[in-house]
C-alpha cells in the first residue's frame, strides 16, 4: 500500500517497462498533473503567475531541451540564450506575418525554425568536442544576438528595436497581450510543458536516447558499435533546439510580451539554464523540472527575505543572490554531482526498504 | 601610399595592443589548465576581484561597508587613508594567494578525479560566487584605478610617423597604456618561462603538467602545486586587472573579458603559453581589421562582439587542437 513493489505483479512487457513502475508513484504523478490542470488555474493570481509559475514552466522546457543536448548527448552548449532568441523572433515574425494563424502553431513552428538553426550550429560538433565545443556554441550566442540587433527586418523596422507580441486568442481566451488572464496563459504553457516533457521522457528512454547516451559516454566507442555520430549529434541538436526555441517563443509572447534581445536573451540566460540542469541533475527529465523550480524560486525567496523582511537595498540583495547561487552550485557539485534528481532517486530507494533497511 | 592604407596599419597596431590585453587573461587560463587540467572559467572574475581589492586597499575602503550599513544602520564607507600603489598591489597579491589557498582547500580537494566538465562547471559557480562576493565586499560602482601608468596617446610615435602619409595623416595613434601593457606582458611571459625552466618549483610544475600520477609517485605534492599555480594565476589576474582596470575602469564588464579569452585559448591551444600570446594577437588584430574592413562599412558595425568566436569556430573545424596544442589522440 505504501511505497512498495511487493504485490504489484506485472503481467505484460508494457507494464514492466512503464515510466512509473510503482503504483504509488503513478498515482502521485496523476495527482500532480490533475492538480496542475484542475486546481491551479482557479487559484492562480497575477503575482504568482508572473513571478513564479510562468517562468518555472517556461524554464522547465528550456532546461529539458538543454538537458537532452548536454545531459543525454554530452555536448556542452553555452548558446541557449541565442537559441531562445531565435524562437522568440521566429514567433514574432510568424505572428505578425500570418495574423490568422493560431498562436499554438506559431509557437510550434518557431520551435521548428530554431531546430534548423540549431542543426547548423551543431554541425561543428562532429569535429569539435568538450570545452572546444562549448566555446564554439558561444559563437552562436553572440552572433545570433548581434544579428537580431542589427538586421531591422527581424523586428519589423520598429523604432525602439524591441519586439512586442500582438494580442492572440486560443478558443476565445486571450493568451498574449495585456488583457490575457493569468489562468489562460498558465494553461497554454502547461499544455506545452506536459506534451514536451512526455515526448522527451519517452524519446530519451527509446532507441534515440540510447544512441545519445552512447555518444555521451564515449563517442568513438559508440561509433564502433554502429551509432552514426552525424545523425545522433545532429538529432540531439535539433530536438534540443526545438525545445529551447519553444521556450524562447513562450518566454517572449506569453511571459514578457515585449522583448529587447540583448537584455532578455544575453549570455546570462545561457548560464541560468545551464545551472538549472547542473543543480537539477544532468540526464534527467525530473531534474530539469527540479532545477528550474530551484533557480526560479531561489531569487524570489531571497528577494522576499532580504528586501521584504530585512528592508535591504535591492542591489545588495542581488549581490547576495549571485554569491549564494555560485556557492550552491559548487556545493552541489561537491556533495552530489548528479543533482537534485539523484537525491530524489536515493530517497525513493530508501523509501522502498523503509522501515526495514536490512 | 594612400591615407586609407595607413589607417589600416594603425588599426592593425591597435589590434596588436588589444590582443596583448587578451593574452594577459588567456595566460592565467593556460597556467591552470596545464597544471591541473581544470578549465578555469573564473579567471576573468579573478581579474575583476583582484582589481577591486587593489582599488579598495588603495583608497582605504572598508570591506562589506554596504552590508554593515544595511544591517546596523551605520554609515561607514572609508578608513580615510590612501596607500601607495605598490603597497596596495602587494596587499592585493596577498589576498589572491589567500584566495588560491582557499580554493584548493574548499573546492579542488573535494573534486579530485571528477570529470573535467564537472570541474569546469564548478569554476563557473566559483565565478558567480566571486562576482557577488566582490560586489558585496567593495560595492558595485565603477571605480577609477590609477597606479601611475601613463595614459593617453603617445606623442613621440605620433610625431615621428607623421611624415609617412599626406596632409590628412597625423601619424599613428597608440595609447601609452597599451604600450606599457605589451612591455609588462613580455616581462611576465619571460619571467614565467624562466621560472618554469630554471627553478625547482618550476620543474615540479612541469612534471605535474606532464603526468599527475608520475609526479605524485616521485614525491611532488599535488595540493601544494595547485596552490602555487592558482597563486600564479591570481598574480596574472592581478596584472590583467590592473591593465584593464586602468584602461576602462574597474567594473562588472571586466569579468566578461574572460569570455573573450576563450577563443584566444582555442586558437592558441589550451596547453601552450606562446600559443596564448600569439592567439591573443591574432584575435585582437583579426577583430579590429574585420570591423574596419568589413564590419563597419557593410554589416552595420559591432562585429567585434562575435568575430572572435566565429574565427575560433572556423579555425577549430580545420585544426581541433589549436595552433600549438598537443595533438588530441583518442583511444577507446
Amino acid at each position: 500500500m505504501l511505497y512498495r513493489e511487493v504485490g504489484d505483479y506485472k503481467t505484460s512487457y508494457a507494464a514492466d517497462q512503464a515510466t512509473f513502475s510503482i503504483t504509488f508513484d503513478r498515482w502521485f504523478y496523476h495527482a500532480v498533473v490533475a492538480a496542475a490542470v484542475l486546481v491551479v488555474p482557479f487559484v492562480i493570481n497575477d503575482y504568482w503567475a508572473n513571478a513564479v509559475v510562468l517562468p518555472f514552466l517556461i524554464y522547465s522546457i528550456a532546461a529539458i531541451g538543454l538537458n537532452i543536448l548536454t545531459g543525454y548527448c554530452g555536448q556542452v552548449s553555452l548558446g541557449t540564450g541565442g537559441f531562445m532568441a531565435v524562437g522568440a523572433y521566429a514567433c514574432y515574425k510568424l505572428m505578425t506575418a500570418f495574423p490568422e494563424l493560431n498562436i499554438f502553431f506559431c509557437v510550434l513552428l518557431s520551435g521548428g525554425v530554431t531546430a534548423l538553426v540549431g542543426m547548423i550550429f551543431g554541425l561543428p560538433s562532429l569535429r569539435i568536442k568538450g570545452f572546444y565545443l562549448a566555446v564554439a556554441t558561444l559563437a552562436a550566442q553572440f552572433f545570433l544576438v548581434w544579428l537580431f540587433n542589427k538586421v531591422a527586418w527581424f523586428y519589423n523596422y520598429s523604432a525602439s528595436g524591441q519586439i512586442s507580441a500582438p494580442e492572440r486568442t486560443v478558443l476565445g481566451f486571450e493568451i498574449t497581450g495585456p488583457e490575457a488572464l493569468p489562468a489562460s496563459a498558465y494553461l497554454f504553457c502547461l499544455v506545452f510543458v506536459l506534451g514536451l516533457a512526455w515526448i522527451a521522457r519517452n524519446m530519451t528512454r527509446g532507441s534515440n536516447g540510447r544512441r545519445w547516451m552512447a555518444i555521451r559516454d564515449m563517442d568513438i566507442a559508440a561509433e564502433i558499435i554502429g551509432v552514426n555520430p552525424l545523425s545522433a549529434k545532429l538529432s540531439a541538436f535539433a530536438v534540443s533546439s526545438f525545445y529551447v526555441g519553444i521556450a524562447g517563443a513562450l518566454f517572449f509572447s506569453v511571459y514578457l510580451g515585449a522583448v529587447e534581445v540583448t537584455e532578455a536573451f544575453g549570455i546570462q540566460k545561457s548560464f541560468i539554464v545551464l545551472f538549472m540542469i547542473i543543480i537539477g541533475g544532468l540526464g534527467s527529465i525530473f531534474g530539469s523540472f527540479a532545477g528550474a523550480a530551484f533557480m526560479v524560486l531561489l531569487p524570489v525567496l531571497l528577494k522576499n527575505v532580504m528586501v521584504g523582511q530585512l528592508g535591504w537595498a535591492t542591489d545588495l540583495a542581488a549581490h547576495f543572490e549571485f554569491a549564494i547561487v555560485g556557492a550552491l552550485i559548487v556545493f552541489f557539485l561537491i556533495v552530489e554531482p548528479h543533482g537534485l534528481a539523484m537525491l530524489w532517486r536515493i530517497i525513493k530507494e530508501k523509501l522502498r526498504l523503509w522501515p526495514f533497511p536490512h | 601610399m594612400s591615407a586609407g592604407f595607413y589607417f589600416g596599419v594603425e588599426v592593425f597596431l591597435n589590434g596588436l595592443m588589444t590582443g596583448v590585453m587578451y593574452s594577459l587573461v588567456a595566460l592565467g587560463f593556460v597556467l591552470i589548465f596545464k597544471a591541473s587540467g581544470i578549465f578555469n572559467y573564473a579567471q576573468g572574475v579573478m581579474a575583476l576581484f583582484a582589481a577591486l581589492t587593489l582599488v579598495g586597499f588603495k583608497d582605504g575602503q572598508i570591506p562589506f561597508a554596504h552590508l554593515f550599513n544595511a544591517i546596523f544602520g551605520t554609515d561607514i564607507h572609508h578608513f580615510g587613508w590612501h596607500l601607495p600603489a605598490l603597497f596596495a598591489v602587494l596587499l592585493a597579491l596577498f589576498i589572491m594567494i589567500l584566495f588560491a589557498w582557499l580554493v584548493e582547500k574548499l573546492i579542488l580537494k573535494h573534486l579530485v578525479n571528477q570529470e573535467p566538465i564537472i570541474l569546469f562547471m564548478a569554476t563557473i559557480g566559483l565565478a558567480y560566487f566571486m562576482e557577488g562576493f566582490g560586489d558585496l565586499m567593495w560595492g558595485a560602482d565603477i571605480k577609477k584605478l590609477d597606479v601611475g601608468i601613463p595614459q593617453g596617446g603617445n606623442l613621440w610615435i605620433e610625431e615621428s610617423t607623421a611624415f609617412l602619409g599626406g596632409d590628412d595623416f597625423y601619424g599613428f595613434y597608440l595609447d601609452n597604456l597599451d604600450i606599457w601593457a605589451s612591455v609588462v606582458a613580455a616581462v611576465l611571459v619571460t619571467g614565467l618561462v624562466i621560472f618554469s625552466q630554471y627553478t625547482k618549483t618550476g620543474r615540479a610544475l612541469r612534471a605535474v603538467a606532464d603526468d599527475h600520477q608520475a609526479a605524485l609517485s616521485v614525491g611532488i605534492s599535488l595540493r601544494v602545486i595547485w596552490v602555487i599555480v592558482w597563486s600564479i594565476a591570481g598574480f596574472v589576474a592581478l596584472v590583467a586587472g590592473i591593465m584593464w582596470g586602468s584602461k576602462s575602469g574597474v567594473q562588472f564588464s571586466l569579468s566578461l573579458i574572460a569570455l573573450k579569452a576563450l577563443p584566444v585559448l582555442i586558437l592558441g591551444g589550451f596547453t601552450s603559453i606562446p600559443g596564448a600570446i600569439i592567439g591573443g594577437l591574432i584575435i585582437g588584430v583579426g577583430e579590429k581589421l574585420f570591423e574596419f574592413l568589413v564590419g563597419a562599412p557593410f554589416l552595420g558595425g559591432a562585429t567585434e562582439n562575435w568575430f572572435a568566436y566565429m574565427l575560433a569556430l572556423v579555425f577549430l573545424v580545420f585544426r581541433p587542437q589549436g595552433l600549438f596544442g598537443e595533438k588530441i589522440i583518442e583511444r577507446v
